[in-house]
Order: C-alpha cells, then structure tokens, then sequence
C-alpha cells in the first residue's frame, strides 16, 4: 500500500525564529493522525505547510494524488496545489470565519468548492448541499440564510459540510473544537468522529484538547518547541507517555 | 490649438498607451496595468475611454459618442467637443459613418463593422472585485482560472431572486479562459459582444488598466445550465417614437400624473428609422 501523505526532513523558521523542524511521519490511507503540544509548539506551522498555506524551508511534503501517484507538493506549481486544496484536500479552520464567506448563503458556502471544480447545473448543486447540510444536522430550511446568522456551532459544522462535499481524501484540522463550549464541543466531535468513520477518510488534526485526540485519532505526534518529542498509538501515547514533557502534559489535564 | 499636441496626450504617453493596448488585443480578456494619466475631466466622466481614443485617434477618423445610448447627453457633446477641438477631427452621429465610437454603458444598435474601433468607459474593471477585495489575490484567481466564485454569485443570485438578477455588467467569458467585465452594458447587449467584427477596447482610468477583444473573438456569458443566459429589456415594450420592438429602451417619465413613455436608449438608430418612416409615408 502507498501511504497517503510522507513527511521528510520538514522545517521551517520565521527568520531566526524556530516554527517546526526536522519533522518526519507516514500517513496511510483511512489513518487519522493527531498532533498535540502547547501553544506555540508549531502545530499550526506545520498544519499549514503540510496543507500548502506556506512553504516549509526544507523538507518534502509527498502526497499520493489520484492521477500521478506520489508528489512532491512542495514543489509543485501553485496552480496544481489549488487543484488539490479544491479537490483531495480539506482545510477545517479553528475560526470558522477563516474558512467560510460570511456574506454568501450557506448554501453558496457549500457549493462554492463543487462550482470550482466546475459544476454548472444549479439543481445539482442545490441538491447536493442540502444533503450535505442534512449530514451536518443543518435544517434545510436554513439553506439561504447567511453564516452570520448561525451560532458558533453551527458556523462550524457549515464549514465542515463546504469542506467534505467534494469527497477529500485527505482532511487538515486546525483545532476544529477550539472556541466552541463544552456541550456544543461534545456534539461536533460527535458528527465529526461519526464523518471520518463512516468516509474512511484519512485527516490530520491539530489538537490541544488531548480528550479529542484521544477520541478521534488512531496515532498521536506530540509538539514541544517546535520539535517532534512523542509519538506512538494514541492509547500508547496517553497511557503510558515516555517523554518528560508527555508526562508533564497528559497530567496537567484536569478532570470535572 | 497648437498649444496641445495632437489629441491631447503627448507622443510618449500615446506610445506607452498603444503598447498597453496592443498587449490587451494579444490576450483577449486580459486586464494590462497602464499609467493612467490626469485628464480634463473628473475620474468616473471616462477618463480611461478618452486615453483609449486620444491614443487610437488619427487625423482622418471620424469620431462618435454616446453616453446610455444617446449622442445628445452632457456626457457625449462634452467629450465630443474636447476631441474636435484638441485633434480637429471629424465627428458624426452616425454610427455606420464613424470609424471610432466612445462608448458608455451601451453598444451601438446598428451592427458593427470591420475596421471600426469602439471603446468602452470602464468604472471598475475586476468582475471578482466586490467578492474578492485584494487584487493580489483576484490576479491569482485569473493567472489560475480560478474562477468558482464568480460561479458562487450567480448562485447566490438565483437562490434569493430565483433567476439571475444581474442585469447590467453581466460577467462573459473569453475564448474559454479570462472571466471579464464587459462595463456596465446591459445584458441585452451581451450578445454583440460576441463575434463582433469590430476592436473592442476597454478602458478604466482610474483604475489604471486597458482590456480588449480583437475583431471575432468568441464572448459567452456565465450561466448554468438550467438557469441558461437571457439578454432581457423592458418586456412587450415598443419604442414609442419609430416603434422598433427590437433595440433597448429607456423608460422615461413624462408627467406627475404617472405618464411614462419607453424610446430606444439609442438615439442615433431611432432618428434613422423614424426619417426613414417619413421618407415612406411621403
């Protein structure tokens, strides 16, 4: 099998300043991988290099595309790496407002990736977002409202919808949860673990809740200063943490 | 007047003008970056559309101006005058006699023909603008055709109107690749701009950019498939001066009392076919 995403070597430095560096990791297909550490721990840098936002220094970021097998995105014109964020990847941003656009309808919001790819027949289009909103536990009825009109949660669970209608193969989540209260915490990780099952698909999540982690990732990578100290099976990880700072943070968790 | 140079722009601005120019005619649609001069005139009165003709002008034209359609408008007579007086060239109402037309907001009724020049008075020349505010980025989506979201306001449109609302800047496509803004024209005229036999030129001054279409350059406006393109007017509306059922009307309200009356918005075309209509009747 040709795992889906290979990390090689990657680093990348805001000037003098240390983003992340010399990471490496295999994702396969249908693997779920988390990555947790503190704030400023790169998680973010990493997320958006590996999801071309920006070009890490050094490294190679070798995704399996569906036509020409495994590529190089780092490389790769930008033309061809839009192709792919409209296409086999998603990008889940922690502020909703990054990811959607506030002044289109929800609709719109949903059918914008599917008109960039091309569709053109309207009906189709309709069709398709309201089964997706449906996933989401949107009410159809809200379909030409605007995401302002729509609470955090919902905001959310819209841009999770826009981002999995073109059938990704590969989904990037920016602490999806973050931001949102507990209850309303609990049912998007509800619908998303139910998603990234019944899909098979293959995702990344950045995480600082490690209960997230645990519920929605098969294998966890642990950040410390932009390093790569941990990583192992989730369980492995959690149970039973090796590195001094895995300890330190899997204790730091409070419980109700 | 030999205070002014020839059409009032110096020979070096006329030069890097038609090199803008001749840049647009190669990549039809495409919008090239030109520095825009001072005119006499206010930005938004055409200053792009009066650098396009100062630039294409030579003695022998013969130069006409319509603002909406109409020759007779403060708009038209202003620049017409200006062109008369800074490069003594000949002026018509006519649109068969001019060999260049400065246009806003309108194509001319009567078609077009080979070797005539119309240029457009372009206000805002990005049809991604009000979806997308940063031009670095609406570069990006015309170098990549990356053109989903204009897709994305056709459907906002139809889900909260239930058709196209857009009546006037319908975005077109051209030769299958730059989307553009064909100014403010209504969607009824469209459909000339496709395959027309004349040069096209546009021009935003203030924006600093010139776009064209060279003679028979294939123009389609953005629709979907089940909401196809409709050029539409004033419905089951007849002019009420020649009674053309076939051009673009204006509505024009003639009294307190709620009289309106509906003319052809193009003055030339209608004074055509109602002194044609004389001559016949006597």
């Amino acid at each position: 099998m040709t795992p889906l995403l290979q990390v090689e070597a990657l680093s990348k430095y805001y000037g003098h300043h240390l983003g992340c560096a010399d990471v490496h990791f295999t994702l396969w297909p249908g693997e779920v991988m988390g990555i947790v550490g503190e704030s400023g721990s790169g998680k973010s840098t990493l997320l958006n290099c590996l999801a071309g936002h920006m070009p890490p220094d050094t490294g190679r970021v070798i995704f399996d595309t569906r036509d020409h097998g495994p590529r190089d995105t780092v490389v790769m014109t930008e033309a061809e790496r839009r192709w792919l964020a409209r296409t086999d990847w998603a990008f889940v941003h922690q502020n909703p407002r990054d990811g959607l656009r506030m002044n289109v309808s929800a609709g719109g919001n949903v059918g914008e990736r599917l008109m960039a790819v091309g569709a053109r027949h309207y009906g189709d289009i309709r069709a398709q977002a309201e089964d997706w909103l449906g996933r989401v536990e949107i009410d159809a009825r809200r379909m030409d409202d605007r995401p302002r009109a729509f609470s955090g949660g919902m905001q959310q669970r819209l841009q999770i919808a826009r981002n999995l209608v073109t059938g990704p193969r590969l989904v990037f989540m920016d602490d999806p949860t973050g931001g949102l209260d507990v209850s309303v915490q609990a049912r998007l990780l509800d619908l998303l673990r139910g998603l990234v099952r019944r899909l098979g698909l293959s995702a990344v999540i950045v995480t600082h809740d490690l209960a997230e982690a645990r519920l929605l990732a098969d294998r966890l990578m642990v950040m410390k200063d932009g390093r790569v100290v941990e990583e192992g099976l989730t369980d492995q990880v959690l149970d039973d943490p090796q590195h001094a700072y895995t300890q330190l943070l899997v204790s730091s968790v409070l419980h109700a | 007047m030999t205070a002014y140079n020839f059409a009032y722009l110096d020979e070096a601005t006329k030069r890097m003008l038609r090199r803008a120019i001749l840049k647009a005619v190669a990549i039809p649609g495409y919008q090239v970056p030109f520095s825009s001069r001072e005119m006499p005139m206010p930005y938004g009165w055409g200053t792009g559309g009066v650098q396009l003709t100062a630039a294409c002008l030579v003695p022998e034209d013969t130069l006409k101006v319509i603002d909406q359609g109409a020759d007779d408008t403060t708009n038209a007579v202003s620049i017409r005058k200006f062109f008369a007086r800074v490069a003594q060239v000949a002026t018509t109402e006519a649109t068969g006699a001019a060999s260049i037309i400065q246009t806003r907001h309108r194509i001319p009724e009567a078609p077009l023909q080979e070797g005539q020049i119309l240029v457009f008075q372009v206000p805002i020349p990005e049809p991604l603008r009000f979806l997308e505010p940063r031009e670095t980025e609406t570069r990006t989506m015309h170098a990549l055709e990356d053109y989903g979201l204009m897709q994305v306001r056709l459907y906002e449109d139809i889900a909260r109107h239930g058709e196209i609302a857009r009546a006037y800047a319908y975005p077109v496509r051209v030769e299958g690749r730059y989307i553009m803004d064909p100014s403010p024209i209504p969607k009824f005229d469209n459909p000339k701009l496709d395959n027309c036999p004349a040069l096209q030129l546009f021009g935003a001054g203030r924006e600093c950019r010139i776009y064209a279409l060279p003679p028979y350059t294939r123009v389609e406006s953005l629709d979907f498939e089940d909401y196809p393109f409709t050029p539409s007017k004033a419905a089951g509306q007849c002019c009420a001066l020649c009674g053309a059922m076939d051009s673009y009307l204006d509505e024009v309200i003639t009294d307190d009392a709620g009289g309106r009356m509906f003319v052809c918005s193009d003055t030339d075309y209608c004074a055509t076919r109602v002194a044609v209509q004389a001559e016949d009747a006597a």
